[in-house]
């Protein structure tokens, strides 16, 4: 069974403790400044987002990569960097419509999300589940169930 | 390690700015932030300096798990010499720019000097440089970090900076950080004014990568992390309701000081409480509250945001105040509510916004409010002389009061000196709610013996985050004590002030405390920094900054005459509620109190206390 990384902003409190794990996991380091996912604080409604690469089947970073230094890792579903494969040229940068695959002038490569190869610390670090890492058929489970719960759970006139 | 080892000097006299290693000795002895800056102050500013000159040093210190996934790990302190109670000030902060001070490699900034024009110093990793602010003076907090980021072109840039009242030495004027989180107390952003210092604008990219046990520190934050979520404060009231939650609470138990501490209980409470915040208004139908929010790497969440009432009178017109905001935490709701008699909600957030926007401390400012109300009372100032009608529970008084006090005009000027300079103008100095000269925040020492004695003995006067036994007093954690029982209480107040001083010098937030005794954040320390932190040794290191801060005092000055509480604490009992007709018994408690700490009776530490400790 394949999984995705699900987002609730609605559960996001900007602690940033994905960043933090996120850079731990890639870099040995507690340091947001490196980190694959985001969270942006919109200050003017108060809303906490976080992002980052969705894995798209179709990926246009993929695709629009010169030396095919992307590829799909098949077990997780992630597109991963090679990175003695890649030259630094960002043009997967400017291809993603999302802009969650961004340069690293430390190491001259480029980074995105690569699941951690299915175990993804940002999922497992964050305190209100806000990010999880569910069944990549199932991302509505949780609305349906909301919903279902609404229409159907209560109790009946009779 | 988890220490950055470096820290930056800047001499805002000659302009220069250069990288220190940090004093490690010093760094295993005092921790970090609270604990090791205050070494460094103590150790280079005479504490005579008048805090408004050249002679007096600011510093910005974060602690050894600021900037790691710890969770609260993201506070930084502000220590100088206080303009507002001459005792050494130490404000805390949470927000997200401590850690990103961390991330670019220093543990601490000093400030010496004075600058002959304003400027601010821009900080991006190894790189610190002075640079000029002059068009940025006058501007408020809000419009600086803005200004900041896009002269950077720098969205992720992190500010902390002062506005209007700190560039005009409100002696309560804070330093505020990411828009709406601040070093509020005691006046260090007048001290930074003083300076003409205006802001400190910084990115890390570096991080914290030098754990001393990853692996380990990893586990136990870990463990720490689910304490937190499975306690019902912690994990439930604080993100729910934020501070907010005790409005009610603590008006029932009798301890809410209401109208310049004349009452103990507030019949508006329920307005400006936690529960009024998620209730929709009636006026537009909305709640108050629109969310909570965390400060970084914190799993407690206590932070409110806010929408005001756009038809509320005092944002009438005024559509930059129309958006989510920082909401009220219940310091702030009791100062600019139940110590004025005001129950407006939208009044209170009104003046809470005034006092981010501009810098400064809205529990000193709401204080001093209520003063200048019980003073127009009783006739001492007449409406001529403050300008407006001061009417306890005036709203409209409160809203204006907070423009003129940001402004620093008419009699704005006189509220920005607080309390105790401003009641003993006008010939009643007993009026002033304060302790060395800092005015009370939202409990009552008559009612809760233990908040009292803190309040009296708190090194950088009234306070409650220096010992808060209202933990235990009130909420039962970690066991719970009488209010009224003044037996037991200093040492209770002295175990509460020496683990806080600890918390405080890890760079974590004291509201863990609610969850975690000094035996969790023991195993922390040790993964982060060193073996030797055990819970006794914390104990001790809590205890040695707690008497290395008296020791700067009393040589400031102060005596034992000055761990007092007015004359309103003492001898006028209170009206209402469970506590009625008590006063505090400070005078029963204060000497078990040195006793318990080691002093002789004129409140200074003894030879043997002070050898003891290392000092």
């Amino acid at each position: 069974m394949q999984k995705v990384l699900h987002i609730n902003p609605d559960k996001c409190t900007g602690c940033l403790q994905c960043e933090m794990a996120c850079s731990y996991e890639n870099y040995g380091v507690f340091a947001p400044a490196k980190s694959r996912i985001k969270v942006f604080d919109f200050h003017e409604t108060g809303k906490k987002v976080p992002s980052t690469c969705t894995q798209c089947d179709e990926a246009w970073c993929l695709h629009a990569c010169p030396v095919e230094a992307i590829t799909k890792n098949k077990v997780t579903g992630a597109m991963e960097v090679n990175e003695s494969t890649c030259v630094g040229c960002k043009v997967c940068t400017i291809a993603c419509p999302f802009g969650t695959i961004n340069y690293v002038q430390e190491t001259g490569k480029v980074q995105k999300c690569d699941l951690c190869g299915g175990d993804p610390a940002c999922a497992s670090a964050c305190p209100t589940g806000a990010i999880t890492y569910v069944d990549a058929n199932w991302t509505g489970l949780d609305k349906m169930k909301q919903w279902a719960d609404k229409l159907g759970n209560q109790p009946s006139a009779t | 390690m988890s220490w950055a080892g470096k820290i930056l000097r800047v001499n805002l006299t000659s302009g220069t700015v250069k990288s220190e290693p940090l004093n490690m000795q010093w760094a295993r002895e005092y921790i970090g932030s609270r604990g090791l800056g205050s070494k460094y102050l103590v150790d280079e500013v005479d504490p005579k300096v008048d805090p408004l000159s050249a002679d007096n040093k600011i510093i910005w210190a974060t602690g050894p798990l600021t900037g790691t996934m710890a969770s609260t790990g993201g506070r930084y302190t502000v220590i100088t010499k206080s303009p507002l109670t001459g005792a050494i000030a130490c404000s805390n902060s949470g927000g997200y720019w401590g850690a990103e001070l961390k991330m670019a490699g220093w543990d601490m900034i000093i400030f010496e000097g004075k600058s002959p024009t304003p400027v601010y110093l821009s900080i991006v990793d190894g790189d610190a440089e002075l640079k000029d602010a002059s068009d940025l003076w006058g501007q408020s907090v809000w419009k600086t970090e803005g200004e900041l980021k896009s002269r950077h072109q720098d969205p992720l840039l992190r500010v902390c900076s002062i506005g209007k009242a700190g560039e005009n030495q409100v002696l309560y004027a804070a330093v505020v950080n990411d828009l709406h989180r601040a070093a509020g107390r005691s006046g260090v952003g007048a001290v930074m004014g003083s300076k003409n210092l205006k802001a400190i604008a910084v990115r890390g990219t570096i991080g914290v990568g030098n754990i001393r046990d990853p692996k380990g520190f990893m586990q136990v934050t870990a463990e720490k992390k689910k304490i937190l979520a499975e306690n019902g404060v912690t994990g439930q009231g604080l993100p729910a309701y934020g501070t907010q939650v005790l409005m009610n609470v603590i008006n029932e138990v009798g301890g809410l000081p209401t109208r310049n501490h004349r009452d103990v209980q507030f019949e508006g409470a329920k307005d400006i409480s936690a529960e009024a915040m998620v209730t929709p208004r009636e006026s537009d139908g909305k709640k108050h509250l629109v969310t909570n929010q965390a400060c970084f790497g914190c799993t407690i969440a206590c932070g409110r945001i806010s929408k005001i009432d756009e038809g509320h009178f005092s944002v009438k017109n005024k559509p930059e105040y129309w958006g989510a905001n920082g909401g009220l935490e219940y310091e702030a709701a009791w100062a600019l509510g139940a110590a004025n008699g005001v129950n407006d909600l939208e009044a209170l957030q009104y003046a809470n916004l005034i006092c981010n926007e501009e810098g400064f401390d809205p529990i000193s400012f709401g204080a001093t409010i209520g003063a200048v109300m019980e003073l127009y009372e009783i006739g001492a100032l007449t409406k001529e002389q403050i300008g407006i009608d001061a009417k306890f529970g005036s709203a409209e008084a409160l809203c204006q009061f907070a423009d003129m006090t940001a402004s620093g005009e008419g009699f704005g000027k006189e509220i920005g000196q607080g309390s105790k300079r401003l009641t003993a103008k006008y010939g009643h100095p007993d009026l002033s709610m304060s302790v060395k000269g800092q005015e009370f925040p939202a409990y009552d020492g008559r009612v809760i013996q233990g908040i009292g004695l803190a309040y009296a003995t708190s090194n950088r006067g009234a306070c409650h985050l220096r010992g808060y036994t209202i933990a235990s007093e009130v909420l039962g954690i970690p066991v719970k004590t009488e209010p009224a029982d003044s037996e037991g209480k200093p040492e209770l107040v002295k175990a509460f002030q020496d683990a806080t001083a600890s918390f405080d010098s890890s760079g974590l937030c004291v509201f863990t405390t609610f969850a975690w005794g000094l035996a969790d954040l023991a195993p922390q320390l040790q993964a982060a920094c060193d073996e030797s932190y055990t819970t006794e040794e914390l104990e001790k290191i809590g205890e040695r900054i707690w008497n290395m801060e008296r020791e700067f005092n009393n040589a400031a000055g102060f005596t034992a005459k000055d761990d007092n509480l007015p004359k309103r604490l003492l001898t006028e009992a209170a009206k209402t509620g469970p506590g009625k007709g008590s006063v505090s018994k400070l005078a029963e408690m204060l000497p078990k109190y040195y006793d318990v700490r080691g002093w002789d009776p004129e409140g200074r530490p003894t030879a043997d206390t002070k050898k003891r400790l290392g000092l």
